[in-house]
């Protein structure tokens, strides 16, 4: 099992971080999906981000609210995430971590959707919308399948919140950049190093930051002081517009961002 | 314990704060401000002299015979929330949520609305604190409640039509939260009905139990005992349990709240959340909702749009597992014949939502006998619901009236 903690240590050995790519299970169709996630690894993305696609996604912006839907009218099945997860595992050599609103795993079954992830190359699960305090099934869970469990942390945490949420994840913290959705943004705030920073205060190893963050120089500046960079709805911008190459492409110049000599 | 003291942030196994991060600090606050403004005796005055000179309460209890007559002989008595400013139960929420909002130094409020009730009522409030006001209305709804919207930006509101998922109240809630997300600094989210993360299922139930403490002591004087029965339309189940809190201690009284079946519940159009959904996670809490098996919410309907929800309020799905409360289906064209069969006898035209409860009350009725008193919550008038009846009636001269 490859671990996102493991691959965003070894990026800071080589004196670096983790650029983490965002893309949605079965957007446009299943094959596509996995195509387009074996691109981004092979244009120099560290680790997965993949989503699952849902009916409610309160956390989602624009690009991705319409790739998700487009998957789930195209017939999305959450059984889809495993086959996606397992495909990619067998020809990119990268953590995939799942991306999921509680309710499917809660009607899958947790500990049944987390055996069934472990079975298939998974690294683990990102939560948008449980906090510790409301995850017990799952914290269990993580630690008996020995899955990792990504909380988020906001800049309106109070430091009692992001001392558990430090405490609870596993791999990284989520360290969200803005008061906000999901979407690309001129400028990345401010908060999200001064929110880096505390999480530090609160015994974060690995803090990465995502939201907003849609160019190679906010990369950069991102890595800076984070240990990864997440980015998500441009790279669903650049499939939803020009497929698996130009997907690709954004990678590749993402990750140059991620590898510019004074990043970190 | 007593059913009436439940507080949250679980009624049994439902409930709980299934959130975003970056919305719990906010949720945090307006928990702490609420505790302690429920034990503040200066908010509590303040409360209950806006019910007394701007939304006129107490609201009536009106007895009617004819239209019991049509309910095997049974006496039904109305709880008139109808003759309430705004036109519904709503402004009992929102006048609270409204005095926190202000409470908490927040200077807008947003809301969503399915039949539009709620955001009138929102926006009404705001307008009385000057305060500014967004009402989130799915596009859908926007085009069966035109009136309620004219009236929302009449009151100075912003509607945003949303475009999103089913374009109905599931998704304005999804567009609430989102916006949150981005403006919680300046803004308070007024919810509308007793669902939702905590504090909100707990903090609008005690908004509205006025609703079933000044029935019970109504009915009381009226008959010399209490109900029999009490029955409410259940959509998130704010009208519902705020006529049952009032009863939950008193085990003679049966309670029944009717689920919106639409074209009925053996068909994929209807919104009996209890009746035909099982529990999960929707809009921050855990209760029964409306579902496939992967997870994914399901599209509701209902001719009716504020019960247009895939979901319920977590003490609403407690009270039905332990049997306190029945859940039972009125279908769309049960609750249209209780509507017209209301204005004809008694000369009141009832909500749409309401209407579903008359629909139960005359089943129940003619269940119970003529002996049973049947105390109904008219939760709203149904001045907003004429364009729907107009036409599912046929009651239109030709070309009179544009869609």
């Amino acid at each position: 099992m490859i671990h996102v903690a493991d691959t965003i240590a070894a990026r800071r050995e080589a004196g670096g971080g983790a650029l983490i790519g965002y893309l949605p299970v079965g957007f446009p169709d299943l094959d596509t999906s996995v195509e387009a996630a074996v691109a981004l690894v092979e244009n120099g993305v560290d680790a997965l981000e993949l989503g699952v696609p849902y009916s409610d996604p309160v956390m989602d912006g624009l690009a991705i609210q319409r790739a998700t839907q487009a998957a789930l009218s195209a017939g999305f099945r959450l059984r889809d995430v495993f086959t996606a997860v397992e495909r990619i595992r067998a020809r990119v050599d990268a953590p995939v971590l799942v991306m999921t609103y509680w309710n499917p795993v809660v009607q899958y079954g947790v500990e049944r959707f987390a055996v069934t992830l472990r079975d298939a190359g998974g690294a683990g699960l990102i939560t948008p919308d449980i906090t510790p305090d409301s995850a017990d099934e799952w914290i269990a869970t993580s630690d008996t399948t020995g899955l990792e469990r990504v909380f988020l942390a906001a800049p309106s945490s109070s430091d009692e919140r992001l001392r558990a949420t430090v405490a609870a994840s596993r791999g990284f913290v989520y360290a969200v950049s803005t008061m906000g959705i999901t979407g690309a943004r001129q400028d990345v705030d401010a908060a999200a190093r001064r929110l880096v920073a505390r999480l530090r205060e609160a015994g974060a190893e690995n803090a990465c930051v995502g939201i907003g963050i849609s160019t190679a120089a906010q990369v950069t500046e991102v890595l800076e002081y984070g240990d990864g960079a997440i980015v998500g709805s441009a790279l669903v911008s650049a499939l939803a517009d020009g497929g698996v190459p130009e997907v690709a492409r954004v990678a590749a110049a993402l990750a140059a961002g991620a590898r510019a000599p004074h990043a970190h | 314990m007593s059913l009436r003291d439940q507080s949250g942030p679980f009624f049994g196994e439902y409930g709980g704060r299934f959130m975003p991060e970056s919305l719990i600090a906010a949720i945090d606050e307006l928990a702490a401000a609420y505790e302690a403004a429920r034990n503040d005796p200066e908010f509590q005055a303040e409360l209950a002299e806006l019910h007394r000179s701007y939304s006129g309460r107490p609201s009536i209890i009106t007895e009617v015979p004819r239209f019991a007559q049509h309910a095997g002989g049974a006496r039904v008595i109305l709880k008139r929330e109808d003759l309430n400013h705004t036109g519904s139960h709503k402004i009992n929420n929102v006048l609270g949520q409204a005095l926190l909002t202000r409470r908490i130094g927040k200077t807008r409020v947003i809301a969503e609305t399915g039949a539009g009730q709620h955001g009138v009522a929102t926006a009404t409030a705001a307008a009385l604190f000057g305060l500014e006001c967004r009402i989130y209305m799915g596009e859908v709804d926007t085009k069966r409640q035109a009136l309620n919207v004219a009236r929302m930006r009449l009151l100075g509101a912003e509607v945003v039509p949303v475009t999103t998922g089913s374009r109905t109240l599931k998704d304005a809630i999804n567009e609430a939260y989102r916006e949150w997300v981005t403006s919680v600094e300046t803004t308070n989210y007024v919810f509308g009905t007793a669902a939702g993360p905590h504090p909100f299922p707990a903090m609008v139930r005690d908004f509205q139990k006025i609703i079933g403490e000044e029935a019970r002591a109504q009915v009381l004087e009226l008959t010399g005992g209490l109900p029999d029965a009490v029955v409410a339309c259940v959509g998130g189940g704010s009208n519902a349990i705020g006529i049952f809190h009032a009863f939950l201690d008193d085990a003679d009284v049966a309670l029944y709240g009717f689920e919106a079946a639409g074209d009925g519940v053996d068909t994929e159009r209807h919104a009996a959340s209890i009746e035909r959904g099982r529990p999960g996670v929707l809009h921050g809490a855990r209760s029964y909702l409306l579902q496939d098996d992967d997870g994914q919410t399901l599209e509701s309907h209902s001719i009716s749009a504020g019960l247009d929800y895939p979901g319920v309020g977590p003490e609403h799905a407690h009270l039905a597992d332990i049997g306190r409360a029945q859940y039972l289906p009125a279908t769309d064209a049960e609750a249209m014949e209780a509507l017209r069969l209301l204005s004809r006898t008694e000369g009141i035209i009832p909500a749409i939502e309401s209407a579903h409860a008359l629909a139960g009350a005359l089943r129940l009725g003619r269940e119970l006998g003529p002996d049973a008193v049947i105390l109904v919550n008219l939760s709203g008038r149904g001045d907003k619901d004429v364009a729907t009846a107009g036409r599912y009636f046929g009651l239109f001269d030709d070309g009179a009236v544009q869609e």
